[in-house]
This record gives structure tokens, sequence and C-alpha cells, in this order.
């Protein structure tokens, strides 16, 4: 966590830099080259595309939307490819590590990107395969004045947010406290992985593509999946991200566990009352049983540069990418947008639960090549448990076969 | 028409079907026969701002390798057709050979992912193409007797449904359906049960998706038939009526019998449709509790690793599916050809 604590610390001398960068314009020129976008869509990733699009001198275009998994490998693979940058996570760069599609950029590094920082290159096996640029975390929101009307403290656990729940539902406050990006697919996958790495769970035989989760831990995460589900709004399978902020901005949740970069949503006066806005705080990561891991996992978005390019496109890229993320680009409207790692951040209120999340010890979301698997089964398996349809050991059973079929498919196991 | 003339008629046609239906068709097939090379893994560490941690990654120098010796895959044959994604041919004969009833075997198949999408896809075929076809009937029979001046506005309106895009008009029926839209409000206070919601039921969840299909695809239906209704024979009409049937018979002996043919060739295309059910899921999130076809081919290719083989070979079922579908009313149709 030293590195965590540089960034912080450097600040001071960071906002100074900044002034000195923006008296010189944009400073982003480049001689010729091809870039092309591709991302997903949240205002953190719309300040880097709209930023290296300022660059003078290439041929730009971005594609960012929510559906960029499933196009950046495809994009990628032919040559030349259509994306000549992905901008992606720590689970997502696993799909292009294992199609062979971006490029190590130690080289591009030497010669363009001596100002990038240690803490923002991503190395696997050695070579710098990404750069980041913000932060993510899942951690615990929620309303003040509910908390204190119904007299319950801010939980730090699992096991105290069900208790506050009771509370609140039993003081006549929120029939439904709870919230949570429980949508059937990829959401709900996400919250077994948080709730059983708080188990102190390990998702894989050591060392192997094996799946283990049909163990305690496994049981355990999925009963206080229900638990928690049994105060949420009856169309909770229903609710992905968006729809869970819907919620929380229409005043019907008092708690929930939600992500860092959607926070700066719920807190600005836009789409919800003054009562709600005002009194959306931003709490730790929650814990869950007594591993004394955060039941969360820490995530970086970060740039990648394309394989199948010309080096001319790369070096482009690579340039208008590293303007993008260059401190230039915080002020003060992009600040509160993300956790970001450049010089010269300063944490807004909005940040808090990232950083809490990252000195708490979390793990960060596991990069191996067949956790996506994996977590497509979760996704497509864990409703059937939700809605009291089978019993855990059997939800448990299928995921694991479900994950077995796909990995062998893909070569991971025989 | 001379034999070359056709051929040369109908050569830019077949030469095109050939180009984008026959071949994708055989390279979907051919895919679902190979999957991946066996991954070759290693060792590494891996460093972010959260720290160091050794963990596997997959080979890129030995995998390039196995790719370039055999750039297709593995040859894996119908291996992919029968796992447990697909027609699971062990789970089921152990689910059949451990039954303590029907029922319990049932169970088990509805467990086993293609078998509870497929009892959604042909629950929804099944149900709502008559439902189309029906409906779509009564409102080209209603729409033909109104009056001519309103007629135009009348058609346009019933036509709305199948205009809007479908992931939209779906969207909209989703919102509206939310416990808290006009239709959910509604249905509680039908029901007189505040906690009743479309969304967290099954089986009205069901519902709401085929009510969704009906709504969606009657245009079609009625478009198809008012056309038809245009051409039945008015002598014939007439001398029903002198012969004094009501208008209930006239319908069942004079309309209906001249609409058959068209009644064939919408239930071949809304056989064909209903059968690739995929837009109103989606859009009513309803992946909890209905999944069809080709909502297994779309996870198979969204998720974050793509498994091509398992998606080409949904896709095979599916094209044999719909064959299987079809076989029925294109040998009725073949034979009424050949009578004529």
């Amino acid at each position: 966590m030293k590195m965590w604590n540089t960034a912080i610390l450097g600040t001071a001398m960071a906002v100074l830099t900044t002034t000195t960068a923006l008296a010189d314009g944009h400073g982003c020129a480049i001689d010729a080259g091809r870039v092309s976008i591709i991302g997903n869509e949240f205002p953190a990733i719309q300040t880097i595309g709209a930023t290296a699009g300022e660059c003078a001198g290439i041929e730009f275009s971005s594609n960012l939307t929510a559906d960029h998994q499933t196009l950046n490998v495809a994009g990628m693979t032919g040559n030349p490819a259509e994306y000549t940058t992905a901008i992606v996570a720590n689970s997502s760069i696993v799909a292009l590590i294992n199609e062979d599609v971006i490029r190590p950029l130690d080289d591009l590094i030497a010669e363009y990107g001596q100002d990038i920082p240690a803490r923002q290159l991503i190395t696997v096996n050695g070579q710098v395969m990404a750069v980041a640029f913000m932060a993510n975390a899942q951690h615990l929101v929620y309303r003040a004045d509910v908390l204190e009307e119904a007299g319950v403290a801010v939980p730090t656990s699992y096991e105290e947010m069900l208790a506050g729940a009771e509370a609140i539902r039993a003081a006549g406050i929120m029939e439904y406290p709870l919230g949570g990006a429980y949508a059937a697919g990829w959401n709900l996958a996400q919250e077994f992985n948080n709730m059983y790495i708080g188990h102190g769970g390990e998702f894989f035989e050591p060392g192997t593509a094996n799946v283990s989760i049909n163990n305690e831990q496994g049981i355990a995460t999925l009963e206080m999946m229900k638990a928690l589900s049994e105060y949420m709004n009856p169309d909770f399978l229903t609710h992905d991200s968006n729809a869970t902020s819907a919620e929380w901005e229409a005043g019907n949740v008092a708690m929930m566990n939600m992500w860092g970069s959607r926070i700066g949503n719920l807190m600005d006066d836009e789409g919800s009352e003054e009562v709600v806005y005002s009194n959306t705080v931003v709490g730790g990561p929650l814990m869950v049983g007594d591993s004394g891991v955060p039941a969360t996992t820490l995530w970086w978005d970060g740039w990648t540069v394309a394989k199948n390019i010309s080096d001319e496109d790369a070096a482009a890229t690579f340039q208008a990418m590293a303007h993008a993320v260059a401190p230039t680009t915080l002020n003060e409207e992009t600040m509160g947008q993300a956790v970001w790692l450049m010089d010269g951040y300063t944490p807004a209120p909005v940040n808090e639960g990232v950083l809490a999340s990252v000195a708490a010890g979390s793990r960060p979301y596991p990069m191996v090549p067949y956790q996506g698997l994996l977590h497509s089964a979760l996704g497509d398996n864990i409703a059937d448990f939700m809605q009291g349809n089978e019993s855990a050991e059997q939800t448990l059973a299928d995921i694991e076969a479900a994950y077995t079929s796909a990995a062998t498919e893909q070569g991971f196991l025989q | 028409m001379k034999h070359g003339t056709f051929f040369w008629f109908v050569f830019p046609s077949a030469l095109l079907m050939l180009l984008f239906i026959a071949m994708p068709i055989v390279s979907v097939v051919l895919q679902s026969l190979y999957v991946q090379h066996e991954q070759v893994l290693i060792e590494v560490e891996n460093c972010s701002l959260f720290g160091c941690e050794t963990t596997t990654s997959v080979d890129q120098e030995a995998t390039r390798a196995l790719r370039e010796a055999e750039p297709l895959g593995r040859w894996a044959g119908l291996d992919v057709y029968l796992n447990r994604a697909h027609l699971a041919t062990s789970e089921v004969a152990e689910a059949w050979s451990t039954r303590e009833s029907l029922g319990d075997f049932f169970s088990g198949l509805y467990n086993l992912p293609f078998y509870r999408a497929l009892a959604f896809t042909l629950t929804y075929t099944f149900i709502v193409t008559p439902l189309t076809i029906i409906l779509g009937f009564f409102i080209a029979v209603a729409v033909n007797s109104t009056i001519k001046a309103v007629r135009g506005p009348t058609i346009f309106f019933s036509l709305l449904p199948f205009v809007i895009t479908p992931l939209v008009g779906s969207l909209v029926l989703f919102w509206m359906l939310d416990a808290r839209g006009i239709l959910g409000a509604g249905l509680q206070w039908l029901a007189d049960n505040p906690d009743l919601s479309v969304k967290a039921s099954t089986p009205l969840m069901w519902i709401a998706l085929m009510i969704y299909g009906v709504w969606h695809s009657a245009p079609f239906a009625f478009v198809v038939f008012y056309a038809g209704l245009q051409t039945v024979n008015q002598d014939t009409l007439e001398s029903a009526m002198i012969d004094g049937a009501n208008r209930w018979e006239r319908i069942r002996y004079v309309v209906f019998p001249h609409l058959l043919p068209l009644v064939t060739f919408v239930a071949l295309i809304q056989l064909m449709d209903n059968f690739r059910v995929f837009e109103p899921i989606v859009s009513f999130a309803a992946q909890a509790h209905a999944t069809s076809l080709s909502i297994a081919i779309f996870t198979d290719l969204g998720g974050e690793t793509r498994l091509l083989s398992s998606a080409a070979a949904t896709s095979v079922l599916t094209i044999i599916g719909v064959a299987i579908l079809l076989s029925p009313v294109m040998v009725r149709t073949y034979r009424d050809f050949g009578k004529d």
C-alpha cells in the first residue's frame, strides 16, 4: 500500500504541475497515426476518451459503450486491428491477454512515457501490459437520516447490515431498506465474488483451473445473499447498478453496497430530493464472517495498445492515451469522477469508500485466465437459489458443472 | 422457360444465398465440431497498484505454435453437442436412472441449461403463434367492416406495435409492468395484493413475455389477413347471405377457407420468429425467469471469455429445431402444390 500513500501525499506538489501544464494548452501534438478507442461508458472513461481526442495530427475515433467487452476482442483480432487501444479493467484485460491481441508497452514507455508514474503501470510476467488511470471498488453507502431515525449504527459488516435492516423495517420507515446490484447475470455473480472472498473462500484449487466453490464458504455466501435479499425490493433480480442507483435516488433504499465510480451521481443534486442526496454518506467496505478480508474486490481501469497495428499507430495511440492520463486531465469538473491515479488527484468525499476499501486490505479481482468463465457460470445459476427453487448445494454443484464444461471447451481443463 | 434462361435468371440470388446463408452455416457447423487448443498455462507475477501476486497466465509463445499447427482448434466431434451446456446426454441419463418419479426426472431436466431454454422457447412458440394468428384474424375482420373513412387511421394504429423496434417496445412494457408502473400498480390493485410483482414471479414473467409476443406480432398477421380479405369473392359472400348465412357462418364457411393458405404462411413465419425469441427477455431483464436458445447463444458470446464452439453448437441445434418445427407445414405446402 506504500504506492498508494505516495499517491495521496504527492497531491500538493502535483497541483503545481497541473497549473503549469495547463498554461501550454493541450500540449499534445503527434506527427501522424490512427487512434481508435474501445471502452466502457461512464463519466471518468468519457473524460479519458475526450482528452485523447484533443491531440493534434491524429486520425481519431472512439467507441465507448457498455458492450465493449463483446467488441474489443473481435475488434482487435484483425490485422490491422479496428481498435488501436482498449480501455479495460483487471477482469477484462485477461481476455485480451488470452487472445494475444495487446502488445507489451515497455519500449513505448521508454520512448514516450517517462512521465507516467510507476504505480500506474500494470505488469504481467515482467512486461507492462496496461497503464491504469483509476481505482474502483464496491463499498457501503447509507442514508444518515434513516439510520439515525431507526437508531442504527453505521454497519461495518453484513451481519450488522442485516440487523440494521430489520430495525428500519420494524420502525416502519422502509419495507425494503436494502439495495444492491443483484440483477441475474454479471452483477449477481460479482456480489457472490465479493461475499465469497469476504468469507475467506478460494475460487480454484491452488495452481489449477479446477473450481472449488462447493464448500462451507460457498454455502455461507449464498445464504447471506439470500438473507440480504429478503430486505430488498422483490424485483431485485432485475436491478443492475443503474436500476439500483435509481432506487436509491428515489429514496427507497437506506443501505447498499455500491461501486465507487457511481457515488458521484448519487451525491449530486440531480435526480433526487434534497433529503436523499444530502444524507447520502459513503462508508467503508463491509466485512462478513471472521476471515478479516473485506467482502469486496479492488479494481483498476486502464488502457492497452493493440498488437496488430503498425508501430506508427501504436506510437500515436500511446502518446494520445498518455496525454489523456496526464495530470492535466484533472480539473474541477473531472476531479470527483473517480479515484484517479495521476499526480495531482485530491480525494473528494465521494471517493472515500474506494480509498477505505484499499486501506482495509481488500483483495483485487483475480486476474486468472479462467475467472471470466466462472463469473459467467455464477451469473447463470445463482438466480435459481435466490428464488428459492433449489438448495445452496445444488446451485453450487450446478455452477461447478457449468464452469467445468465451459473450461473444458476452452482447453483449460482436460 | 428454357433451362439456360432459368439458370441465369436465378443465378444472382442463388449466388448471394450461397455466400450469405449457406457458407456461414457451413462455418458455424465446422466451428461447433472444434474446440480451443489445450491452454498452456504458466505461472507469472502480476503487479498493479494493489501489489504483486503470483498467478497463472496463458503462455502466448506455446499457444501460438499450437494455433499455427492446427488453425481450426482441437477436433472435438460431437463432444460440444453432448456436454452439459447442450444436450447433456450423460446428465439426462443419470437423471433418468436416479429418478424417484417422472416429476423428479423433469425437474432434473429443467435444471440443465439447454432443456430449460428449450422449455421456455417451445412454450412461447406454441402459445404465441396461434394467439397471434387468431388475434390478427379478428383485427383484420373488424377493421375490414369499419366504415371507409376511419379505416386508414385504424390500420395505422393497429400496425404501430409492429413498427416499434422490439427492444424499445418491450422496454416500454417492462416499465409499465414495474410495481410502480401503471400496469404493475393496476395489477396490484386488481389482485388486492400490494406485494405482487411481475418481475419477481416466474409464471407472471412468462405470461408478460407471451403477451408482449402476441402484442408485437399480431399486426403482422393482421396486415396479411387484411390483404387477403380484399380478394374474397363478393359474389360468393352475397349468395351466402341470400342463402341465409349469418355473419359468423359467412366468416366460417367463406372467408376462413379463402384465407387458409395465408394462415399457413403466417404460421410459418411466426414459428420461425418465435422460436428465436430474444429481445423481450433482454428488455424485461428476465434471465432469472426465462432463457431461450438465442439467449444462450448471446450469453456464450457476451462473457469475458467467448465460448465460440458452444455458441456454434447452440446455433446448429436452433437450426435443427426450426427445421423440425417447420417440417409439418412444409410437407403440407409441398403436398398442396403437388395437387395442382
